[in-house]
Order: structure tokens, then sequence, then C-alpha cells
């Protein structure tokens, strides 16, 4: 588990780790925070934050040191095992114990544990992917699972869980600025044409922008009109000032979702939607691939309607529209232009609980782990899987004496996000929201438990209760971004991102702590 | 584990400390697991080390660890439950659950540090127990009802179970001696046994006080049976055994020849586990061999590790012998220092060594699943057979579990070779058997008799009956009341159950006419209703109902006929569904009792 | 290349006789499945799909040959050869007084299985005496919005304690405690949940025979005596806190969710939630009064 806590974040996800646990399996734990799902772990290893690929690395070089590789696969799955092999010259035990604060030992106990395991799979999280490096640090485990031939085999791999419900389903269904449905790409003329002959309509050629793009060419003038479906970036985004500061300055700013959340509420057009979930019918997509119908159970409040029923509303004042099919026939003309998709009738997802894509033909059971090509005498006819060249660089919002201390984020248990929907009902065990920090950080500063403290970093200050949690390192703080009526903890994250996946780095964010003195 | 979220409570310094000593020193004898210590250690604030395994190779120091916090404390805080719950990785709420299961932990704080464990069954009903208990009551000391406590023949017993200093078991108690051993008297038990040496075979040795230490039992022929074992090899140790036809003394008479190459059998390791949780009413003869022959049960056992292949072997004695417990833990240690225990036993290159575990005060983990579970740090319930312990017992490896009496048999098997040993006593019960007579009769102790010797002749030994003998009860509660038209039945497995009885561990409880017999089997139904483990609905109900009955019979008139229907009920439902022998046996005594007419009026 | 593929588990068949007839299992199926198998009808208590059997409970006790005592049906693996009965007169009259211990001890009218399995084995409630038959009294213990805990109801079968610890939730807030009838299923030192390691997940509210454990929309509206049953509707959809799907049941009584389970056959959450999946529905009812 690297950079995941699941046991938190993906519960029902960490029983089917545990029922390994049970039978056996070993757990190593990657996290900064010795995390409830660490817990579990036979070895918690907490890194400095933002050093994943320094790990990664020195795990890799370890392994080729001690011959540990699988040199059967690597000949014959992968490609580069040379350039990487230098490019982690530099990480010897010695540099990376250094760089990521671990003891050696330890870090030769992960690459010996992960090597020689008759099976392996590295889980991860945001914990790898909310960092400026976000795409780099998923490069540098791929590399690691290339190396031994933990991958495209049953019970090894490589294992992303997801954070939404339906986040693989977005991506599915070409919600992503360089792919169409069925992830098929935008810039080959040969699947544009054919969207283009099924849809009746032409398509650019030249990828849309992510979200960050999106906030960058607000600020740059060049967007001023945003249609943002189910998404509440005023509270969830990186250095939220200024983003809700780009969002209110556009022209035209239209929301369609279940609440007038803090960016519906900076709208020009609110459109209410119905709880996709519980109200509508459709289906979504979630982690293992798996494609699951949601259906309607309930009638939604007032005028709400359903996303899908919006849309086509809005294609019918955009002239000549489409009508008002029903999302049974959407899913039928989705099956026809997403190969991944085809075998999946809606008779089948409804008979089988669903479907694992790729699922190309009717008699097709699903597919239950991908890559299993890296096997294949001839590799299914692909090109042997690259290793990657991957450079640690320290996370952006450095550390110095104004801002001593490292403040990252996560989820608990019992909320989600930016707590629209899990502020609905009364946990028992909701704490609400505080920085979480080190005894010996708490004890210097002379702050205890339900203290009140000012908290800033270089772009704002607010003020947050303290709790003294003793599974944090000395140096790390920690909190979350649920409860962002009370606290606006985004106020203080940068808005660094990762240049591949637009993903901000959350998880780093230099900050200082001022006890303040009750009035 | 999860995060071991415990409460606010939090322990004292001493009670950390006995915690952190009590998983310190524990495991002088293992050597199947690794070191103990906490369950989760921390290097810095980066590395924690933790995880099922090393929490698994833990768990079963959790009772250990709860009478060393109790022994030093005097009770289970929440504070304590909590730093025990912490330093394990064992969730509290599972600590408590096994803790509470236990009579000789309590949760609050005491009236007064030690407590007084008033023996106020059967035997010692009929000695003046009550009387005492009240008196003791009157007195304001720390009192507590106590099922049998092993002592039926120097009845009334009290067991004072003391905090910070060793318990003592008090014999032919008066409120006088019990007072002197809360002063710190301690007990210097003498053999209860009438018949003089010559006419002993296993307890040969309990006259002679020399024989507890080392160089005592060699002296009087100690480890020669050991010495013949080795000169054979394992199988053929396991070959004699089962020529000799020993079964099983605690009850169930089992084949022990069969149970032993069941487990050499399986892949190891292999365990051997002793049952010494003596704890069927009227029963105290393991308790002698204990307290006057320790080393011959560690010779037997030492035999049984090799021809089994078995490095473990366990001792699970129960809690309220501290006299006996003090014995094995001397001669255990004394043995390893000699090199009888250890890598090298003896010299004859093989491991074997002793592991000496106490129970908390629970009859029904003489049940031998329930009583792995209890070792294994689990609430003592007993687990569903199959699997049986041969292939899956202690921590899920092959496991022997043998009576102490049984154990100490193999001595003899060794040094007669086990045809000769097969010729002794009947075709089909070979070998001596011991008794423990107690009640009404002139001479109570333990005897040991050739198997075959009639019921009149064992009560003969002993002097026969005091007063006008109405009624045995034969075998303990889990047994039953037979009539004096017994007496000369011969006291052979076969024959007893030709009769309708059973021998069980061993009892005969003499019974004469000035018995209150409501009172007396009522108690019968106390004892296994508070003794039932619970776990499954017939027994947890059936043992409840059938006290309600006789309540109903003795104090509210009702018809002997419709009670009788439902009695019936109750012990058909507990002998067919339950999962043990505790339910299997709940019922006998009471209706036997009936069925003589020794209860509701007519026979 | 060495491809390794799913380890197909390959398990032998065995025979076994059910009253008279042979049905085939599978190796490791127990008496329980064949006897389903052969169209038999066994009542049980304890056993869950999705728990480890504790067999405590004993009304699904069966004859089986060469066996001195009944045998658990739920638990015991079938073997090649074996003769099982289930319609003797020995098998009828033990069930019969499993469940009149059951009765006579626990509130039970909430379990609809249990009332029916009560008139279909005959069994007599009528001759315990009330005033000398000891019950479980407990007091209802509310602690919180989401669930209630009524011990009266509780019949100890384990499955809470299982659902919470190994079989999936690995959190180990409850266990049982005592001995005896005195057994309870408990917290340490009975502490409330809320204080205890409990995260809600509501698992062992899932796997309750007795309604013992209940939401607390539920409780709520049954004292009310407002629950309808025959009104609701079950809906299967989709969770939509984090990407790992779980299948929601949603029972809804007049627009209203009032409670949700998981199917226990599905692959992803074998019945399983966590407080989110379980309770976290009520932001889509939070409806402005109207």
């Amino acid at each position: 588990m690297w950079g995941s806590n699941a046991r938190e974040a993906h519960p029902i996800f960490f029983h089917h780790a545990l029922a390994g646990v049970r039978n056996g399996a070993k757990m190593i734990a990657v996290d900064p925070r010795r995390s409830q799902t660490a817990k579990f772990a036979d070895l918690w290893m907490g890194l400095n934050v933002g050093t994943d690929i320094a790990l990664a690395n020195g795990v890799g070089k370890y392994i080729l040191d001690n011959n540990l590789q699988n040199d059967e696969f690597i000949a014959h799955s992968t490609q580069n095992i040379d350039e990487y092999r230098e490019s982690i010259e530099e990480w010897t035990l010695a540099r990376t114990s250094e760089v990521t604060g671990l003891p050696e030992y330890a870090i030769a106990e992960l690459a010996e544990t992960y090597a020689t395991a008759e099976s392996a799979q590295i889980c991860w999280t945001l914990g790898i992917t909310e960092h400026h490096t976000g795409a780099e640090n998923v490069m540098a485990l791929c590399n690691l699972s290339l190396l031994t031939g933990h991958v495209g085999r049953y019970g090894s791999g490589l294992v992303p869980v997801r954070g939404q419900n339906n986040v693989q389903g977005g991506g599915d269904m070409g919600a992503l600025p360089n792919k169409l449905t069925g992830f098929q790409d935008v810039a080959n003329d040969e699947i544009r044409a054919k969207f283009e002959a099924a849809w009746d309509c032409t398509i650019p050629a030249t990828p849309g922008k992510h979200l960050t793009l999106m906030f960058e060419a607000m600020e740059k003038g060049e967007l001023t009109t945003v249609f943002c479906i189910g998404e509440n970036p005023a509270d969830s985004e990186a250095d939220i000032n200024h983003a809700r500061a780009l969002l209110t300055g556009l022209d035209m700013l239209v929301v369609q979702d279940i609440f007038l959340t803090r960016t519906a509420e900076l709208a020009d057009v609110v459109l209410p939607a119905s709880a996709g979930w519980a109200e509508a019918e459709g289906t979504v997509t979630n982690s293992e691939r798996r494609v699951q119908r949601v259906r309607k159970a309930l009638d939604p409040p007032g005028d709400a309607k359903d996303d899908l029923e919006i849309i086509n509303m809005i294609a019918e004042r955009m002239q000549p529209g489409w009508g008002n099919p029903s999302p049974e026939e959407m899913w039928d003309e989705l099956r026809t232009v997403s190969p991944m998709h085809t075998g999946m009738s809606w008779e089948r997802l409804e008979d089988e609980g669903g479907l694992q894509w790729p699922c190309p033909t009717l008699d097709h059971p699903g597919t239950l782990y991908l890559h299993g090509w890296l096997w294949e005498d001839d590799l299914g006819g692909r090109e042997p899987a690259p290793f990657t060249v991957n450079v640690w660089r320290p996370h952006v919002d450095e550390l110095n004496d104004d801002y001593p201390l490292l403040m990252t984020t996560g989820r608990v248990l019992d909320s989600y996000n930016t707590g629209v929907q899990s502020d609905g009902y009364n946990s028992p065990i909701r704490s609400g929201e505080a920085l979480d920090m080190s005894p010996t950080d708490a004890e210097r500063l002379g702050l205890a438990t339900g203290d009140r403290a000012e908290v800033s970093s270089r772009r704002a200050t607010i003020e947050m209760s303290i709790r003294v949690q003793p599974d944090l390192p000395e140096g790390l703080c920690f909190t979350t971004y649920h409860f962002a009526d009370t606290t606006d903890t985004n106020q203080l994250t940068i808005e660094a991102w990762d240049k591949k996946s637009g993903t901000a780095e959350f998880k780093a964010t230099a900050i200082n702590v001022k006890p303040l003195v009750a009035a | 584990m999860p995060e071991i979220a415990v409460t606010a409570a939090t322990a004292t310094d001493e009670e950390r400390n006995a915690v952190a000593d009590s998983v310190l020193l524990q495991n002088p004898g293992q050597i199947s697991f690794e070191a103990a210590g906490p369950a989760l250690t921390f290097d810095g604030d980066r590395v924690a080390r933790g995880g099922q395994e090393r929490i698994f190779n833990r768990r079963h120091l959790l009772l250990p660890v709860l009478h060393d916090v109790r022994d030093a404390i005097g009770w289970l805080s929440e504070g304590a439950i909590n730093e025990i719950s912490t330093t394990l990785q064992v969730p509290p709420a599972e600590v408590y659950g096994v803790a509470s299961f236990y009579e000789l932990f309590t949760f609050e704080a005491p009236s007064a540090p030690d407590a007084l464990h008033v023996c106020d069954d059967t035997a010692c009903r009929i000695k003046g127990a009550n009387e005492l208990k009240g008196e003791l009551s009157a007195d304001g000391h720390n009192v507590h009802g106590s099922p049998c406590l092993g002592l039926c023949e120097q009845a009334p017993a009290v067991f004072v179970q003391r905090t910070g200093e060793a318990h003592v078991s008090v014999r032919s108690a008066t409120k006088e001696s019990v007072e002197a051993a809360l002063g710190g008297a301690m007990t210097n038990p003498v053999a209860p046994v009438p018949q003089s040496s010559e006419d002993l075979t296993l307890l040969r040795r309990v006259h002679d006080a020399a024989a507890v230490d080392y160089d005592g039992y060699v002296a009087t022929g100690g480890y020669e049976a050991l010495a013949k074992a080795v000169a054979m090899s394992p199988a053929e140790v396991v070959t004699h055994v089962g020529n000799a036809g020993l079964t099983g003394r605690g009850g169930a008479a089992f084949p022990t020849g069969f149970k032993w190459s069941a487990v050499a059998g399986e892949p190891g390791p292999r365990h051997l586990v002793i049952n010494a949780d003596e704890s069927e009413p009227g029963t105290f003869k393991d308790r002698v061999i204990m307290e006057h022959d320790p080393y011959s049960l560690i010779e037997a056992m030492t035999i049984g590790g090799y021809a089994m292949g078995a490095e473990q072997g366990w001792i699970y004695i129960r809690g309220e012998y501290p006299e006996a417990t003090r014995q094995l833990k001397s001669a255990i240690a004394e043995a390893r220092s000699k090199g009888m225990l250890g890598d090298n036993v003896g010299g004859h290159n093989f491991r074997f060594d002793i592991e000496l575990r106490l129970g908390a005060g629970a009859y029904i983990c003489g049940e031998e699943t329930a009583l792995l579970n209890s070792i294994e740090g689990y609430r003592g319930e007993p687990r569903n057979k199959p699997p049986f312990p041969t292939t899956h017992g202690l921590f899920g490896q092959p496991t022997a579990i043998n009576n102490v009496e049984t154990m100490v048999n193999v001595n003899q098997i060794m040094l007669l070779g086990g045809d000769e040993y097969a010729a002794i006593g009947t075709e089909k019960s070979t070998g001596t058997k011991l008794f423990c007579l107690s009640g009404h009769v002139a001479n109570p102790g333990v005897y040991e008799v050739t198997y075959g010797a009639t019921l009149r002749e064992v009560i003969d030994l002993a002097g026969g009956a005091t007063g006008n003998l109405k009624s045995i009860l034969m075998g303990g509660a889990a047994g039953s009341f037979i009539s004096t038209d017994m007496l000369d039945v011969p006291l052979t497995i076969e024959d007893s159950r030709e009769n309708g009885f059973s021998l069980g561990s061993g009892v005969v409880m003499l019974l004469n006419d000035t018995v209150d017999y409501d009172d007396f089997v009522a108690r019968i139904a106390q004892f296994f209703r508070e003794e039932s483990c619970g776990q499954c609905v017939p027994c947890r109900v059936g043992t409840v109902r059938q006290g309600e009955s006789l309540l109903r019979i003795r104090e509210k008139g009702a018809p002997i006929e419709t009670e009788r229907k439902m009695l019936d009920d109750f012990a058909m439902v507990m002998k067919d569904s339950s999962i043990c022998g505790l339910g299997h046996t709940a019922s006998g005594a009471i209706l036997s009792a009936i069925d003589l007419g020794l209860i509701g009026g007519q026979p | 290349m060495t491809f390794v593929d799913i380890p197909v588990e390959i398990r032998s068949k065995v025979t076994v006789s059910v009253d008279g007839e042979a049905v085939e299992v599978l190796e490791g199926d127990t008496i329980l499945d064949a006897c389903t198998k052969a169209g038999k009808i066994t009542p049980t208590v304890c056993y869950g799909p999705t728990v480890t059997p504790v067999n405590a409970c004993r009304v699904c006790v069966v004859e089986l040959e060469g066996a001195r005592t009944l045998v658990p049906s739920c638990s015991r693996p079938a073997e090649e050869g074996m003769v099982v009965k289930t319609d003797t007169e020995r098998v009828t009259n033990n069930r019969k007084m499993v469940l009149e211990f059951l009765a006579t001890s626990s509130d039970v009218s909430q379990s609809e299985e249990i009332q029916g399995w009560l008139g279909e084995y005959g069994a007599d409630l009528d001759r315990y005496d009330p005033a000398t038959t000891e019950r479980m009294t407990d007091e209802v213990k509310i602690e919180d919005d989401l669930y209630i805990r009524a011990y009266d109801r509780c019949v100890l079968c384990y499955k809470c304690v299982e659902a919470c610890g190994e079989d999936a939730q690995w959190t180990f807030a409850i266990a049982m405690s005592g001995r005896g009838f005195n057994n309870r299923i408990s917290t340490e030192f009975d502490v409330t949940l809320p204080d205890s390691a409990c995260v809600y997940c509501g698992n062992c509210v899932a796997v309750c025979p007795t309604n013992a454990l209940q939401f607390k929309t539920e409780f709520d509206l049954r004292k009310m005596g407002d629950w309808r049953p025959e009104d609701q509707t079950v809906t299967r959809t989709v969770c939509s806190y984090c990407g790992v799907g779980c299948n929601l049941d949603l029972h809804v009584q007049d627009n209203s969710i009032v409670k949700v389970d998981s199917p226990m056959d599905h692959s992803i959450t074998s019945g399983n939630l966590c407080v989110k999946g379980r309770f976290g529905y009520q932001y889509v009812q939070n409806r402005p009064a109207e």
C-alpha cells in the first residue's frame, strides 16, 4: 500500500486486502502518516512527503544490485532497462535513506519482500498522484513491477484505486481532453472519422483542456464561458481564493449540480440535477473497470432533473437536437462506437452484476486483469513495455524558517471530498476539521488538542483547531478538506500541478502554525 | 490489526509495569515461537513493525498476562485492559470478552485485596461449606462462592487468591485457618492417599517427600521409563502404548495409542498438551500426582514428545491449584537445568520442552478444544469437531491431549512393556485406576486399584461409608447417582457402561441419608448453569431451564410428571445437539436423582 | 514465457444420501448445501453465507449415520457416502427444542423466519411458566442516529461479532463477553458504541437475524407504528462514494430511503458496506419542508 489510506478512503476494497492478510499475505505500507491502513501493515515506512520517486528508484537499484529482478521477463517483455539502470545509479541505500528519511534496512526489506514474493501488488491512490510529479511517481512504481514481473498476472499487478464512483466511467465515456469514448485517441483520423460518421458532426482534432489548464485559460482570458457539471471547483481546487476569483470573473458560468454548491453560488445559471446514483438510470464504472447499473429509487425533489435529460434539453434548444433517448438506448449507441464495451448488453449488465472491460463480444466474460499480453510469446503483437526514467524533484512549496511545517491532506472514513454529500448524515465518529500535528511539534509550539491556531501558507492564513496525533512524524501535519464551510483548507494549498495529469500538489503545503491565545 | 482504539482510561504505573514485565517474562519454555515482547514496535517516528503474524504469535500471552496483572493489582481495571490491549495488539473488546469468561478475574476494585473462593460445591456442601462462607462473609472478607476446588477429601476448602503474594489453598478450612492463610501461612500438602506404597503403582512415590526433587525422583527409579523409551524408535513407543490398551482417564476413555499414532502421522510441528484442568466436582487425583510426584508427569510427557515427534509440551492446570502449580513450575525449571528438557533432552538427540499454563476458573476449559482455545488466548469455548485436535489442534497444528493420570501410565507402560501392561486389569480396561473417594466415607482420598475391583471393594478400602449410605455420585456432576444395588459392579469401563453409569474421572462420592438431595441436586444444576460457556443454544438455555424446572418441583410443588417431561426434553436436546460434552452430560445426574427417587417425591 | 493464468480450483464431487436420495455436491460443500440441493428447507439462525459458521444455534442439526449425536449441517463438510436424515422425529424434536429455547430466552418476534419455524416445528411455548423462566431483559441501547442495539432480541448467534471481526470488517469493536446465560455481545466494559472502536459500517446490522441490531430509521418507524415493509420498494444501485463500486439495495418507503443493505452474493461487497455507503444517503432526502 503506497500512498493509499484505503482503510478509510476505500473500506470495501480494503476488506479484500484484509482477506489476503488473513490468508497470510504480507502488507507493507509506505505513507508519511502511520495511517489507519498502515496500522495493519507488517512494516510501515513513513517516508518524507514527495520522495516517492527517490524510494522507488532506491528499491529498483537494490533489486538490481542484489540480482532479485526477473531477467526472463525483462528480456522478453520490456525495453529500456539499460537507460533505467543508469538513471537510478545514484539511488544507493545511503542516498535513498537520506532523501526519504527512512532507515536503509527498511528500504532493503521492502525491495526484498516485493521482489521475492510469489505474487505482489502495488496499490496506490492520491498519495502518489497528488504531487507535481504525480505521473512520474506512477511511472516509477510501474518500473518496479516491470523489474520483477509482478504485472499482468493473476494476483500481481498495479492497482490505482479510484477516488470517485465514476471517475473511471467518465474516462470510459470520453470525458478526457484527448480521448473519445472508449479511450480512443481524438488525434487519430480514422477514429475521428468513425465517430463523425456515427454522430453526424465534425470533431476537432486538437485535444481540449483539462481542469487545471482551463483555469490557466481563464487567467489568460482565453476561456470566458464554463458549463460545470457535478464538480465543485470553488471548494476543491488548490489555492482556492485564486480559483474563486477566476470563476467569478467569467462572462458566463453555468452550473449543473444537485446542490447549490459554492461554485453554484457563483453561477449565472444553475441547473438543478437529480442524484445520479439514486434518482436516475444509467451506468457507472468502478476501479476494477466494472461497468454496473445505477437505478432510480427515489423521485428527485422539486424541478430537479436527470443529468441526461438536462443535456438532452440543451441539445434540443441548440437544434436539431437528438430527442430524449432512454439510458438504454444511449448505452446501445455507445456500444457501436466503443469496442471495449460492445459485448456489454444492457441485459448482461443486469444479469451478471456488472462486467469488466474490455468486453468486445456478447460471449466475452469480461477481463479480470489487464496487461496479460506481457506474458504472451508474441506480446500480443505489441511493443515491449518501456522502463521510464523518472527524476526525483522535491515538492514545490519549500520549507524554511517562515514555513517550517509540511501539511498534507486526505480523507477520513465517514466523510467525502468537500462534504457536500457526507455532511448530510449525523456520523457518530465525525470529529470535525482540525489540523493534526505530531506530539513533538505540538509540544514545541505549546499546543494541545482542542487549542485554536492560526495556520498560514504562502497563499493564505486560516484559523484551525489542533489535534495532537501520535501517528504523525515530526514536521508533518495533516488535515482534510471535508469541512469547507468551517475550515477552508484549500485556501492554503498550492496550485503547483503536474504537467502530465493536471493534478495539483495537494499533498505538500509549507505552513506555519501560531497558537491563538483564547480571548 | 486495526488501530487499537481504547477508551480514555489509562493504566496506573503499577499496572503498566505489570503488563510490561509480564510480556517480557513469558515463555521460558517456548521453543515454537519467537521471543515475546510487544506486538508492535517502533523505530523512531518513521518505521513501525507490526502485522498479523506478530500479533498471532503473541495472542497466546493474553491469559498469562491477565493473570499477572490480576495477581499484581488484585483486579482488572479498564486502564489495565487498555494497556494489555495495546501491548498485545488485541482489541479491547476481545480482551474484555476473554477476561470476563473466567471466574478468577474481576473488573471492579475489590473490597479487600485478597479474594476468598469458598467451595460450596457437592462434597464441601455436605461438610459445612455454606456455614464457613457465612462466617467469613460476616467478618467482612471478600468472599466468593466457588465450584469444586478439587480438595474434596479435605472439605471444606478455600482458595485464597492473594494480591502481590502467592495464592494458597486452605484444606479442611476453618475461619481461623483461612485468616492465617490471608496472613501468609502456606499450605504444606500431605498426600491424601491412605494406601501404603507397596499397594500403589502410579502413586508409589506420593509418600516419599524427597520425590518432588529431581535427585529424589531419580533415586526412586525416575527417568528409567524414558531410558527405555529412547532405546526404542518413536514408532515402537507408540506401538507399546497402543498394545497396552491404555485409555483416557479423564472421562472419555478414548484409546491413547490411537491418538498418539494419529498425531505422529501428521506433518509437524506437533504439540502434546496435558489437561490438568481437573474441575469435575469430586475429582482430585491429578492434583495429588502433581503435588507429590510432578516429575512423573514431566517424564511421561517427555516420552510422549519423543514418541510423537512433538517438541512442545503444554500443561494446562486449573488456576485454583496453587500448590500443584508451584511443584510443577519448580520441577520443570529443574528438569530444564538438568538438561532433561530443552534442545537435547538427556543427550538423546531430541528436543522437548514444557510450557505451564494456568486456567482462570472455567470448568469448560477441561473440554479439550476449549482448553486449546484458552491457551491460544481466546475464550474457552469448545470447537466443533471434526476436525479433531489430532489434525487441527493447538494453533491449528496436530496435537495430542492427555489427562494427567492417563499420561503417567505411560511411564508404567515403558517399564513393563505394552503387552505386560495390558495383562493388568480386565481385557477391556487395562492397568490401574485412581478413584477419588469423598463425601460420607471413613477415609476420603485417592485410591489406586486394578481395574476389575468392585465398587464395594473400593469403598471398603476407604474404610466404608459413614452413616446410612443412600446413594453414590459416580463420575462427578457430569456422572450420575447410583443406588447401593450397584455396590458389586466391577469398576471397569465396560461393566459401568453396562449398568448405565460412567466412571468418568473416577469420582466416588458417598452420600448418606442425611443429605438434603433437593439442595444437592440444585447445586449440580447451578454448577452446569454457571459453567456452561453459553456458546450453543441447547446448553446455554438448557442448563438454565433444567434448574428452573427443579426449582418449580422443589419450591412451587409443580407436578413431577409435567416437569419430568420437560426435563426429558431438555436432556434430549442437550445430549443430541450441544457442541460438547458439557451439554451432553449436564442432565445425567439430575435425571438419575429423579429416577432413584432422591428428589421429586417418587421414583 | 510461462503464462500464469487464474488458478482454477478443482473440487471433486461427493455423493451424500439425504433422506434416501443421492445428492451430488462439491468437496468442501456442507451437509446444508446437500440438504438444500435435495430440496430440504433447513432452518438456520447463526448461519450466514458471508460469515464463518460458529454453529452455535444448532437449529440446523441433522442425523448423520455413525454419529452419536446430531450434527450441525451448516458447518459439517459433506463427505463421500454420508447418510443424512432430516425428516426423523429425533431431528424434528431437537429443532423444536432449540426453537423453544430461542423463543423463551429472547424476543424473536421481529424474525419472520423464526416465527414461521416455531409454528412448523410445533414449538410449545405455553408450557414455560413465565414467572420462573429467565429471559434476556436488556434495555435497548440508543446511542446515536444510525443504529440501535436491542439485546433482549439477541440470540447470541455471533454473526455480528464475526462481521465486525475477521470475516469482514476487522474492527473488533464488539465481542462475546461473560459466560453461559450471562453471555452478551459487548464492547469492552460495555462502553457505548461511540466510545468504542466502532466505525459504524453497520455490517453487524446486516447479518443480525432477529433485528436486535436495527437501523435507527427502522426503529423509529416501528415505534411510530409506521414501518410498512409491504409498501417498500428495494432498488439496487451503486454507491456514490469512492470508486469501489459497492452495490446498494435501497429500501424506500414513501419516497424516503429507510434502510440500505448490499447483496450478500455480489463479489465486491459480500453484503458489507462502510459508514458512507450504508448511512451516507441522507443528503438526497434532506429536503426542505414543504
